[in-house]
Order: structure tokens, then sequence, then C-alpha cells
């Protein structure tokens, strides 16, 4: 105790973090500081003698452009569809895999291998599956007799978006899949010996104590992939490049092709800078949420 | 007798219903998350003129491995395995040098801003890489470094950084803190306590954590495909490189995908355990 009053200011951990902080400063603060400047900047990179500042110009263009708007609404499309199939998808699998059965391991196993996926290859293994001369489904859609022909899944402005979405499903559902196992192995097994005691069905087993015994890991595992969903964009790019039109344009994919292809970095930043804004606002709302649910005893 | 009968009956039943119930579902899901790599090596064995040839075949009347011999005498897609190798083995070092002492640090010591600066590292882990791309690119180019290896490593410490602090400090916790004090005890300083004791107990989360941070150096595209051009090219560039403006060379492209899982696949199987046991601790607790 005293020794600790003494030394007030040790300066061991600071040693130990300031590689790690300096780092982090030059590589993520500055940037992201740049990029807020960029913002409010014309800053096209081939137009050298055109760079200056315009105030909101940027987010007042945002606001009139209707890839803007497109982009925005696609995004809502993709977190809701691929977040409720991961998720659907993952605990049903968790479920089937909290049992006691002998090939346990290797499904385990082997659910995941989707997971570790690179997301160049996940992009195109689908994008082969999909294909509108040779890929499988259209074969196995054709033979099953629900397709009279091949159909052009990608390059269809209708159905673009939502075979991305199912892509995604097959590489993130085992992220909840585990996630959700681990929860449901750290639930007491004496919770359902004493509800069996008292003549639970099985359905009142699962409302009454394995949904609430979840919450924690549904409320973690939700926001960490809504997050990375929101913000994914490389699987869309390689399937589609954001096309046909803009039916696969998301806000991310929207920023980076204003980044890489047209060079316009002042309008790709403000773009960047709406989305983290978004994030942000849902990120404290969901929190904020759940802190409430808490206070009032539902969770 | 008689007894026994009904019992074998219901023993029956009950395994039917497991057949049902868990053995036929679970067995569709596995099927599900293999398919498209089975039907991508399968692919990758097709000789590609036999991939345009009418009527649809499920396996090629003479599977061949000239996809994978062309992969690396016609487009040197050895070069681009160094070049991965090089910018994930470089990424996983430099992020474990840093973070290793940091995330100590934060597991062993309570300092003034402690709690701001770990939440700090989560929160950066939120924001998008388009938030962090132009001015990446905009430096890059301003100190000399496109289209170099040291590009990519610098770049792909944004997401190592806050990933590897949080999960080795998770790591470090789990660690008795007894040990420590017991090695001070016995002479060592505070370099030596995290040198030759604490490290060696904390090998298999330091190397499970590198070799997911390699794994995601190795896959990584977006930052690759505007930092860097023909000099260095990993392999995610190599295989997007290979989709044509108008024909796709679906024979090499899948013997190439092949080719980049397997490695990672098999290097996961290796940390599953560890990595996943990181992954949910935090969450399962909370």
């Amino acid at each position: 105790m005293m020794q600790k009053s003494m030394k007030r200011w040790d300066l061991f951990p600071y040693l130990l973090l300031s590689p790690a902080m300096l780092v982090t400063i030059l590589v993520i603060f500055y940037p992201i500081v740049r990029t807020f400047t960029y913002s409010f900047m014309q800053y096209i990179l081939w137009k050298p003698k055109e760079i200056r500042f315009i105030g909101f110009g940027n987010y007042l263009k945002a606001l009139e452009d209707p890839v803007f708007w497109i982009s925005f609404q696609n995004t809502l499309i993709w977190i809701v569809g691929v977040i409720s199939l991961q998720l659907l998808l993952g605990f049903g699998t968790a479920l089937l895999l909290n049992q006691k059965f002998f090939w346990r391991g290797i499904a385990r196993s082997l659910v995941l291998i989707p997971w570790v996926t690179p997301s160049v290859i996940t992009a195109l293994m689908w994008r082969w599956m999909y294909d509108g001369n040779r890929g499988i489904i259209n074969d196995l859609l054709v033979r099953a007799g629900i397709l009279s022909s091949y159909f052009p899944w990608l390059a269809n402005d209708k159905t673009a978006l939502y075979a991305i979405i199912l892509a995604l499903m097959w590489q993130g559902f085992p992220f909840f899949a585990i996630m959700i196992l681990a929860g449901l192995q750290a639930i007491p097994e004496t919770l359902y010996e004493a509800a069996e005691v008292d003549g639970a069905s099985t359905w009142q087993k699962f409302t009454r104590i394995t949904l609430p015994m979840l919450v924690p890991v549904l409320f973690t595992s939700l926001m960490l992939r809504i997050i990375w969903v929101a913000n994914s964009l490389d699987i869309i790019y390689i399937m589609t490049g954001g096309g046909p039109g803009y039916a696969t344009h998301t806000l991310p994919v929207y920023s980076y092709i204003r980044a890489y292809k047209g060079m316009d970095f002042g309008y790709a930043s403000t773009i960047a800078v709406v989305l983290t804004l978004l994030i942000t606002l849902f990120v404290a709302m969901y929190v904020r949420k759940i802190l409430r649910m808490e206070d009032r005893g539902t969770v | 007798m008689r007894k026994e009968r009904i019992r074998k009956g219901r023993m029956k039943q009950r395994t039917l219903r497991r057949i049902f119930t868990l053995h036929i579902p679970l067995l569709l899901i596995v099927g599900f998350a293999l398919a498209p790599y089975v039907w991508t090596f399968i692919t990758s064995l097709t000789p590609e003129e036999d991939l345009y040839l009418a009527g649809f075949r499920y396996f090629p009347s003479n599977p061949t491995g000239t996809n994978y011999q062309r992969l690396f005498s016609r487009i040197d897609y050895g070069r681009n395995i160094l070049d991965s190798l090089i910018v994930a083995s470089c990424t996983m070092l430099l992020g474990l040098s840093i973070t290793v002492p940091a995330s100590y640090s934060f597991s062993r010591h309570r300092f003034r801003g402690r709690t701001v600066l770990l939440a700090q590292f989560l929160v950066i882990n939120m924001f998008p890489v388009v938030l962090l791309l132009v001015p990446l690119f905009i430096l890059m180019r301003i100190l000399g470094l496109m289209d170099t290896h040291l590009s990519l490593i610098i770049a792909y410490s944004t997401f190592t950084i806050p990933f590897s602090t949080w999960m080795l400090t998770g790591f470090f916790n789990a660690i008795p803190r007894e040990l420590d004090e017991a090695a001070q005890i016995d002479g060592c300083n505070r370099f030596t306590t995290l040198l030759r004791v604490v490290l060696p107990v904390a090998l298999p989360g330091i190397s499970a954590t590198g070799i997911y941070v390699f794994i995601t150096a190795w896959n990584e595209f977006i930052y690759a495909a505007i930092l860097t051009g023909s000099n260095v090219r990993t392999i995610p560039i190599a295989l997007q490189n290979m989709i044509g403006e108008f024909k796709i060379a679906w024979g090499l492209l899948t013997a190439g995908g092949v080719v980049s899982a397997v490695p990672v696949i098999i290097l996961f199987f290796f940390i599953q355990r560890q990595l996943i046991h990181g992954m949910t601790a935090g969450a399962v607790k909370g």
C-alpha cells in the first residue's frame, strides 16, 4: 500500500504500451483525422489545382445524390438479410452441436471451414456456382424443375444483392454457431434438471431457460456482427463490383469505388464519414437500449 | 423377456428420432458448409476446354492436374505465394512484438487511463476500412512506399493491433498473477519476469493470435488492391486479376483458390481451440 502511493507515476506500464500507441496514432488516428478533413474538401487526385475547402459541399451533394440513397437502402437490406440468415442458421447449428453424439468433434470443425475461408475465395466460389452458363446452382434448379432455363443471378439487378447475401450467410454463420454454442455450454445443467422435476416441456425449457440465459452472448455477437457486416465490402466488390448498375452498391462499396476508380478522395471520404457516424449512432442506441432493459430487469 | 423387448423398442424409437432431429439436419449443414469447396475442387481438376462442352457433367471424364501446373508455369503463382508469405509473416511479427508488451501491461498493471486506452482498441476495431483507406493511400505515396511489401505490412497493422491487443490481454488475464510474484521473489526484474516466466506460459495464446493475424493478412484484398500493383502482388490480387473482361479461366481460378485456401484451413485447425476460447470468453461472461 505504502509503495503504491509513493510512486504515483509508475512509467513502466506506459513504456510497454508506447509502441502500440505510437503505431495506432500513426496509422489509425492520424488517418481518421485526415479523412474528416478531406470530407470537407474538393479533392480529386487528377485535378490537383482544384483541391480546396468547400465546407459542407460534399455532404449536401450526398443528400441529393440518388446513388448515395440507393447505397444507403442497399446497406440496410444487406445488414438485415445477412444477419437474420446467419443468426438463424447459426442458432440451429449451435443447438444441434450442443448435443452429445459420436461425430460431434468432426462436425464442429467442419462447420467452421466457411468462416476461415478468405473473402476472395468465398466470392470466387460463389460467383462460379451462380454462373449463368455453367453454374451448378442453375443446373440443380433446372434439374429439379424449379427453373426452366439458366438464370444470370449476379447479372440481374433484382437478384444480385440477394445472391451475395446468401454467399455471406455461408461465410458467416459459423461465427454465430460458435458463439451461441459457447453460451449454451455455459448454462448450468441443474437449471434444466430442476425444470424437468417441475414438469416443464422441451419448448418451455427453451423459452424460459435457454433464451434468457443466452441474451448476453446474443447481444455481444449480434453487435459485433452487425458492425462487421455493415463495413464489409470485399465480397460484394469481387462478386459484382457494385453492379449491375447500382444494384449491389452499399455505402462502403460506393465509397471504395469513388476513391479507387474515380480518385475522388473528397466525396469518398464524406461517404466513409457518414457510414462511420451511422454505425456509431447505431452502437450507441443499441447499448443504451440494452442497459435500459437491464435496469428494468427484463433481461 | 417382454420388458426387455419393450425397452429395446423404445431405444430403437429414440435412435430413429435422433437420426431425423439430429444427424440428418447436421449432415445437411455440414454438406452446405463443404459443398462450395467440393465443387471448386472438382472444377480445378477439369481441363479448361471441358468446362465449355455441351451437357453438364458433375465430374470430368479425365481429371487432370494441368490447371495446377499452368498456375505455376504460366502465371507465376509461386511469386504471388512468396509475396503473400512475406507480407503475412512480417505483419504477424510486427504485430506481436508491439502488442505482446501492450497487452501484458493492460493485464498486469493498473494505471491512469487504462480503461480508456483499452476501450479505445475495441472502438477502433469497429471503424470501416474505407475510413482509413484514402489517407493511407496518400501517406504511402508521399513516403514512396507504393507497391512495396512494407506498405501492406503497415496498413495491416490497422486491424492486427486492436485485435491482437484484445485477444492477448484475455490470454494474459488467464495466467495467475502469483506466477509473476513468485518470479520476482526468485530475483527476476520486471523485464525478465515477462520474458522468461510469463511469455513461455502464454505461448499457446500468443501463437494462436499470431497465426490468426497471419491468416487475416494472407486473405486481405481491399488494401492490397489499392496499395500495390505490378511489383508486389499477393494471392487475392492475383486471383482477382485472373477474372478477365469477358472470359474467366475458371479452371485456373479454382486451382488457385484451392492452393491458397488449403494452408489457411490447416493452420486454423491447429489454433481452433485457443482462438475460440479467447473469442467466446468475454462474450459468455459479459
